[in-house]
């Protein structure tokens, strides 16, 4: 087994969450696992992106190769599209469709999404809209994450703990909100791709 | 076997933690950082007594350290690679001292230039201070390499340093701990001269650190992370050190290297190893992650030896970080099919945040220096660099710690009217007090912007040396009283702010202005640890 993920978005989105999510799931799973992140400048309102890598077997590069990666999940749609030439030619690119703005020459957001359509394996979903509904915007990184969750090979109920355990920290309500959030991103991927 | 998934700056803290260390001290610097913040959070840390602290700059960091060495005791100090340039007189003289207790210097290379203004390879101050260099190639072995440097440290009471880059400090990896060993107990040097490095000591001291260095390669000849393998491919040879080896391993993919391959993770170089690699194959690439540091040594300056391939001749880029699909080319293998970035997608570069203090400085210093024109403004390092891009434009220079005061006084002196500097109040007292008092014995006409968000921002928000002590600093050195003038940055002040900065930039002599407001992120961050707590308590 071996999962190559790229995660994108802008300084402050909550990507290192997500990457922190899978890591903990990977861990309790026996899986090797490297995790490269940014810190440091381009946390403030940059564009970030961490490399996760998942493997059975021993995994030497902290950074994927480019053209190996198995998907990008992206809580952003530009940043998605910054990374394709990592993707693989049969990877997925997984997407928040809102778009954060904080540069002058941001692109239409029509034509961003065009161009994350044009991907044969997608998946893009209002993530921001989908955790205002369950009550807190601050969630659409984890409904990203169950989006992506699956195309990653870790079984769903280990992703599941790790939520739990991780915002179990920031007391139940928390958690129970964002174990929704997952699901609730699951589903939509699911319906869409019949993975 | 139980792991724990840390940063390689984590493995590093975790590994002090459990090898004995008494104390370690940092002037916080990515991608340094992380070190010292474990060790604060570390419960562990705490029961154990083990002092954690922020200095106020590299050297008094690593003096530090030094001092808790010639105590006896275990100690590590931290930093990125330009903070060793400021910790640079203790270090090259800490390794003609020797040391008591085992002392390391982790120093973080930043390799492209994420967060730094260059790329300097530490490897070369290791070689100029002839002391053992340790390079691990993962987090495992840079847990394992501080148990290590502290026992070569201690051994021949020599400062070990411990070399990473970027990539494997801020990298995540399952790392297996070893057994705690106990702290030392206090003692004095047996040899009470052994600090004092007056000439007649220092040469004794000096001809010791000589005399060493045959035991230093004969370490690396023996070392376990210094090691050779077959290969049945003699038409090239491989050396990777460090980091670059697994961008070697990562092109094979588990598979056979068909070249011999000599790892290199502690140095001086060895030279068994090399020896043999080069009388058998008919050239040599090298890869490492930095300057051509080893791919130099074997080239040598006449040259004409075997094929040496690397970073010189155009094998790899000269510049810049290493990556599979680079080293991949350079091993020969053909780049598979690559996307291209649509040509939509523009580029995102890092701004100050929404809310934050020193836009509304930025813009206060911007409309009073109307009248004056461009090129006026000197900068330092922090946050506030990011004034230089647009939408502000405000600053001129950003070189190294503390520059802005004593650049601007330099161009003041030779007549620029007015000379401003723009410096942060944590890089304030790291290192522009000094130049503040060279301005106030000159009489140099500056005008200084100190932006105090009562932090050390860049780095995520570490504890400011300066918080609380700017205006007595001022006037301690020398600066009038009516001449330190405290505004805040908010939008709604902007006029009377502006006010200000006319008044002293029309002052002739050394005027300080402080605007004082905290930083976003830790107000946001202190809000929420408020929030949590209170919910905290409302599920109990």
């Amino acid at each position: 087994m071996k999962n190559d993920i790229i995660l994108a978005g802008v300084g402050g989105q909550g990507i290192l969450s997500i990457a922190a999510i899978i890591g903990y799931a990977a861990v309790e799973s026996g899986l090797y696992l490297k995790q490269a992140e940014v810190h440091g400048m381009s946390q403030r309102g940059g564009d970030v992106q961490s490399h996760l890598r998942l493997s059975s077997e021993e995994i030497f590069s902290d950074l994927i190769p480019m053209g190996k990666a198995d998907m990008i999940i992206s809580v952003e749609p530009m940043e998605s599209l910054r990374y394709l030439p990592y993707l693989s030619p049969d990877g997925w690119l997984i997407t928040n469709t809102e778009t954060f703005i904080n540069i002058p020459d941001y692109p239409e957001k029509e034509e961003v999404i065009k161009e994350v359509r044009k991907l044969t394996n997608h998946v893009a979903l209002n993530a921001g809209r989908i955790a205002l509904d369950i009550g807190n915007k601050k969630a659409a990184n984890v409904v990203v994450l169950g989006a992506a969750s699956p195309f990653i090979d870790i079984p769903f109920e280990k992703l599941e703990n790790a939520v739990s355990r991780l915002f179990g920290k920031k007391g139940r309500e928390v958690a129970g909100l964002n174990l929704e959030a997952l699901r609730a991103g699951r589903r939509i991927a699911k319906n869409d791709t019949g993975k | 076997m139980h792991k724990l998934l840390l940063l390689g700056d984590e493995a590093i803290a975790q590994a002090g933690i459990d090898a004995g260390m008494s104390g370690i001290f940092a002037y916080p610097g990515t991608p340094s950082t992380e070190i010292n913040e474990f060790v604060h959070a570390s419960g562990e840390a705490k029961e154990k007594g083990i002092v954690a602290r922020w200095s106020a700059n590299e050297k008094t960091a690593a003096e530090a350290a030094l001092g808790m060495s010639y105590a006896g005791k275990r100690t590590m100090t931290c930093m990125k690679h330009v903070g060793l340039n400021v910790a640079a007189d203790v270090f090259l003289n800490a390794s003609i001292t020797g040391t008591g207790g085992g002392l390391l210097f982790v120093v973080a290379d930043d390799p492209s230039m994420h967060s730094s203004q260059n790329e300097q390879d530490s490897r070369v101050y290791g070689k100029f201070a002839m002391i053992p260099i340790l390079e691990p190639s993962n987090q495992q072995e840079a847990y394992d390499m501080v148990h290590l440097g502290f026992e070569i440290s201690e051994k021949f009471s020599v400062p070990v340093m411990l070399r990473i880059t970027t990539r494997l400090a801020h990298s995540r990896s399952g790392v297996v701990r070893k057994d705690s060993r106990e702290q030392n107990k206090l003692k004095l040097p047996s040899d009470m001269k052994q600090f004092i490095l007056l000439p007649a000591l220092a040469r004794k001291k000096y001809q010791k650190l000589i005399d060493n260095q045959d035991a230093f390669q004969s370490l690396s000849e023996k070392s376990d992370y210094n090691t050779y393998t077959p290969g049945r491919d003699h038409s090239m040879g491989v050396v990777a050190c460090g980091l670059a080896y697994n961008y070697l391993m990562d092109n094979y993919q588990g598979r056979d290297v068909p070249y011999p391959v000599v790892k290199v993770s502690q140095y001086p170089l060895p030279y068994n190893n090399i020896r043999k690699l080069y009388d058998e194959c008919d050239s040599i690439l090298v890869i490492e992650e930095g300057y051509p540091v080893v791919e130099e040594m074997l080239r040598g300056f006449i040259g004409d030896g075997k094929q040496v391939l690397g970073r010189l001749d155009g094998t790899l880029p000269r510049t810049g970080e290493l990556s599979p699909n680079i080293v991949g080319a350079a091993l020969g293998f053909p780049e598979g099919e690559i996307r291209e970035v649509p040509s939509l997608v523009a580029k995102r570069p890092p701004s100050l945040c929404k809310g934050c203090p020193h836009i509304d400085s930025f813009l206060g210093l911007n409309e009073a220096m109307e009248e004056y024109g461009k090129g006026k403004v000197f900068s330092d390092i922090g946050c506030y660099t990011l004034a230089a891009l647009p939408p502000y434009e405000s600053i001129n220079s950003c070189v190294d710690m503390g520059a802005s005061i004593t650049m601007a006084k330099g161009a003041a002196d030779a007549g620029l009217k007015p000379a401003v500097a723009v410096i942060g109040d944590s890089t304030f007292t790291h290192s522009g007090i000094t130049g503040l008092l060279d301005a106030v014995n000159d009489k140099s006409n500056i005008t200084v912007v100190i932006l105090d968000n009562a932090t050390t921002g860049m780095t995520g928000g570490q504890p400011s040396a300066a918080l609380g002590k700017i205006e007595g600093i001022c006037r301690g050195v020398g600066v009038e009283n009516e001449h330190i003038r405290v505004i805040k940055p908010l939008p709604k002040r902007h006029e009377e702010n502006t006010r200000v900065f006319r008044e002293e930039l029309a002052y002739e002599g050394v005027s300080v202005i402080i605007p004082r407001r905290e930083c976003i992120q830790t107000l946001n961050k202190r809000m929420r640890q408020k929030f949590s707590e209170k919910t905290k308590k409302a599920d109990k």
